[in-house]
């Protein structure tokens, strides 16, 4: 399955991402509407910024493969599609305990503040390439197979390597 | 699949250009628009702050993240900001633009422009005497270098109303009054933008945009309409005549150069240049048959007006122009003039000439302009061009066959002129509902709406339920390349307008000038509004703008609304972000001046917005429906 790879070298830290998802879990998937609905669209991705390196670094959900949100999800609204092998989660069935908040390594589990329940990516069924992807400037977000972006950062490295520099130091 | 050149306009020559660039694989402004996508949405929502240096701020528009800036801006005072200083920036352009035809008047009435004259004393006279200056026992020079110096003062004017506005209705002029929002000197009005928008100053929606209508006036009726009148006393006030528009008019066989940009005090120069004889022979001489000049975006509009001379495209197909391969020289003064011509015309023959001392692009010869010596430099630009002409090369040339005729020149008093001298048989065709109002439809093109689009089909809508429209900008140039301005398009007008249109024999739209020129609409309204003794926000007429983009639409669009015309945008401003500013635009400015924004993309339903404004006023007037 592809997954929203992050490459934190290359945020800006405009929130470009963290627009385009709220407006494509809005109820008319335009900016200029979603501004005014009543619950406000929410987010599921994040940008962190870390002062200490001045840097941001967008933080979203990595459907892990052993989930420790769905494993202790006590109604079944937090479970895993077999065939997408997404981690989905059903509004419908969330009793808003928040156990999978506090469980979650990434901290991705939001809430949505008027139904009380539990908000996160869901990768945008229908979707070829999830909102976050597509709206980013800088290609900081890709969504690929584990196996092609690991192809591509071998590649960087080799490159690196072949030019004699260290793998891991700055583009 | 339909290629792009499809979707990006609906005009046939535009097409054939753009699919000549795909195959040349030259970029337009279409595939740039396409590079930028996704745009920034804090951008288009206009809650990004950069006015000081503790920021660059910008709010969460759902409420998750910043509500405020660094100083504690809301979303509403940072939307409110950002409108004002687009609105300083378009009144500026405008008015800036006035100044310097001011100037040049000036420097004529002092014997420092000799290539310049008055063309229209009747107009001279009668502004002469609007400022209370007596033509009893006075030379013209003298009553001329009066009247400069009259309107010179109205920039830096700092007690007293900029004197146009009192061609207002008296009604209008009291509103203006009371909210505070008369107009004091335009450059005053211009600096208290950027005053007021500088960190920790106003910060109160209301009292922000208050400030924005004021500054829009000092445009509408100060700047704009001062660059207008001076421009008709210079060049002439444009009367009724026939002219032919879009790329077609560029010439296989002789030397194209393209006029583009906003000031007709070069563009005059460059037309009258065309026709001399030294540079005639020249282009024999280079094998040429001769010299065509063809205008694009305004300063088009301004020689197209007065003296029918050829109009190659609207502002979005001035790269269009280049890439034909025909155009010697591409010759730009000041506005809307895309600096990506410089990298495009290195790909052709085509020489990039800039000559505003205020504006150089990149690529450019540049041959600056000044008055002084205004005819011998539109002669060296032009003889650039002419021997320029041996390197066009055949192989790279394509022309597109349309070429449209029009009729044109509809000043305000060529409207009344050929009503018979007094608004009047219009009012009686508006009140008997032959004519159900007036569609004042203007502005740009915007990559964001398919070229021509919104502008033909917003235009027809309101011509086909007989509304008559005027126009002016690249509206008018859209409508002329869609063949609207002729009087056999009454055939497209409801009966009523068709009748009136066949008795008169106009076209059912009429193209009253470049973009300064809306301060002719205004002329016009108010004309209307004082022979029926009501303000202008109670006419039956709407304004739009299908497809604007510019700073300068901005500053219109704000004037309009605040003389009392209801008007619809065709592409969102930046200010969703905030409910409170987008209310009072959309809703709460009706009960402060009588009239309000609407926005909508889509044309038809602009114009049924449009129509249904129309049809409230005339049953508030107790005309029929
Ligand atoms: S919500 Fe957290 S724990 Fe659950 S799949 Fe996503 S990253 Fe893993
Ligand atoms: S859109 Fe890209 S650059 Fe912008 S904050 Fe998100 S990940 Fe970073
Ligand atoms: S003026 Fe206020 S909102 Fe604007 S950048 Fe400065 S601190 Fe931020």
């Amino acid at each position: 399955m592809k997954e929203v790879m992050v490459r934190p070298e290359r945020c800006m830290g405009c929130r470009s991402c963290e627009i385009a998802c709220a407006v494509e879990h809005s109820e008319s998937k335009s900016l200029f509407a979603a501004v005014g609905e009543s619950p406000s669209p929410r987010k599921r991705i994040y940008i962190e910024y870390i002062p200490e390196h001045a840097a941001s670094v967008p933080v979203t959900c990595r459907h892990c493969e052993d989930a420790p949100c769905t494993t202790v999800c006590p109604t079944g609204a937090l479970s895993r599609e077999e065939i997408s092998r997404k981690v989905v989660h059903s509004p419908e069935l969330c009793i808003g305990c928040w156990t999978c908040s506090m469980v979650c390594n990434y901290g991705v589990i939001g809430r949505q503040k008027e139904a009380r329940v539990a908000v996160k990516c869901d990768l945008c069924p229908g979707r070829e390439v999830p909102a976050c992807v597509e709206a980013c400037p800088t290609n900081a977000l890709v969504y690929a197979e584990v196996k092609d972006f690991s192809g591509i950062k071998r590649a960087e490295a080799a490159l690196k390597l072949a030019r004699g520099m260290k793998p891991g130091s700055a583009l | 699949m339909k290629p792009k050149a499809y979707e990006r306009s609906i005009d046939p020559a535009t097409r054939a250009m753009l699919l000549k660039a795909e195959k040349e694989g030259i970029e337009t402004a279409w595939d740039r628009y396409e590079k930028q996508l996704p745009q920034c949405s804090f951008g288009q929502l206009g809650v990004c702050c950069r006015n000081c240096n503790m920021g660059p701020c910008r709010i969460d528009p759902f409420g998750e993240g910043a509500d405020k800036g660094v100083c504690g801006a809301t979303a509403d005072i940072i939307v409110a900001r950002n409108l004002l200083r687009m609105i300083a920036a378009g009144a500026a352009a405008h008015s800036d633009h006035a100044r310097d035809a001011v100037l040049t008047f000036k420097k004529m009435s002092g014997g420092e422009a000799g290539s310049y004259g008055i063309k229209d004393e009747a107009k001279l006279f009668s502004l002469a005497a609007e400022y209370g200056i007596s033509a009893e026992d006075r030379s013209k020079e003298e009553i001329t270098a009066e009247l400069a110096s009259a309107l010179l003062a109205e920039f830096g004017k700092q007690e007293g109303p900029i004197q146009y506005t009192r061609r207002a209705p008296e009604t209008r002029l009291r509103l203006w009054a009371e909210l505070g929002i008369e107009p004091r000197g335009i450059d005053r009005e211009i600096v208290e933008c950027m005053h007021r928008t500088h960190m920790g100053v106003d910060n109160d929606a209301t009292h922000i945009l208050l400030h924005g209508l004021r500054t829009s006036l000092s445009d509408g009726w100060g700047g704009s309409m001062i660059a207008t009148e001076v421009q008709d006393v210079l060049f002439g006030t444009p009367e009724p005549r026939k002219a032919t528009v879009n790329l077609g008019v560029l010439s296989e066989d002789k030397v194209n150069v393209i006029i583009h940009g906003h000031e007709p005090i070069l563009s005059e120069m460059i037309v009258e240049a065309a026709e001399d004889p030294t540079l005639l022979k020249l282009a024999k001489e280079k094998g040429a048959k001769g010299i065509n000049v063809a205008g694009i975006c305004c300063t088009g509009n301004e020689t197209l007006m007065r003296h029918g001379t050829p109009i190659a495209g609207t502002f979005l197909q001035q790269e269009l122009a280049v890439i034909t391969g025909a155009v010697e020289a591409m010759v730009v003064d000041v506005q809307c003039v895309m600096p990506a011509l410089g990298s495009l015309t290195g790909c052709y023959h085509t020489k990039f000439i800039s000559t505003s001392p205020k504006a150089d692009f990149p690529g450019t010869n540049r041959i600056e302009f000044h008055e002084e010596k205004a005819y011998e430099t539109a002669k060296e630009i032009v003889r650039t061009a002419v021997e320029n002409f041996p390197n066009r090369s055949p192989e790279k040339v394509s022309i597109p066959d349309e070429k449209q005729e029009c009729m044109v020149g509809f000043s305000a008093e060529a409207i009344l002129k050929a009503l018979g001298g007094t608004p009047t048989p219009l009012i009686d065709a508006i009140a008997g509902g032959s004519v159900k109002g007036i569609g004042a439809v203007v502005g740009c093109n915007n990559v964001k709406v398919q070229h021509n689009y919104g502008h033909v089909n917003l235009v027809k809508e309101l011509i086909k339920n007989n509304v008559l429209v005027v126009t002016t900008g690249c509206n008018a140039i859209a409508c002329a390349e869609a063949g609207l301005l002729v009087p056999e398009a009454a055939s497209m007008a409801g009966e009523g307008l068709k009748g009136v249109c066949e008795a008169l024999g106009i076209p059912p739209v009429l193209h009253m000038g470049s973009c300064v020129d809306i301060s002719r609409i205004l002329v016009l309204a108010s004309a209307i509004a004082k022979a029926l003794g009501v303000d202008i926000s109670d006419l039956p007429a709407a304004g739009a703008a299908p497809e604007w983009m510019s700073e300068k639409a901005v500053s219109i669009g704000a004037y309009v609304v605040s003389s009392g015309v209801y008007t619809v945008l065709g592409t969102v401003p930046p200010v969703l972000g905030s409910a409170a500013v987008a209310d009072l635009l959309t809703r709460g400015l009706d009960g402060v001046v009588g009239a309000s924004f609407a926005v909508e993309p889509d044309p038809f339903k602009a114009a049924s917005l449009m129509l249904a404004r129309i049809e409230e006023k005339r049953k508030a007037l107790g005309l029929k429906a």
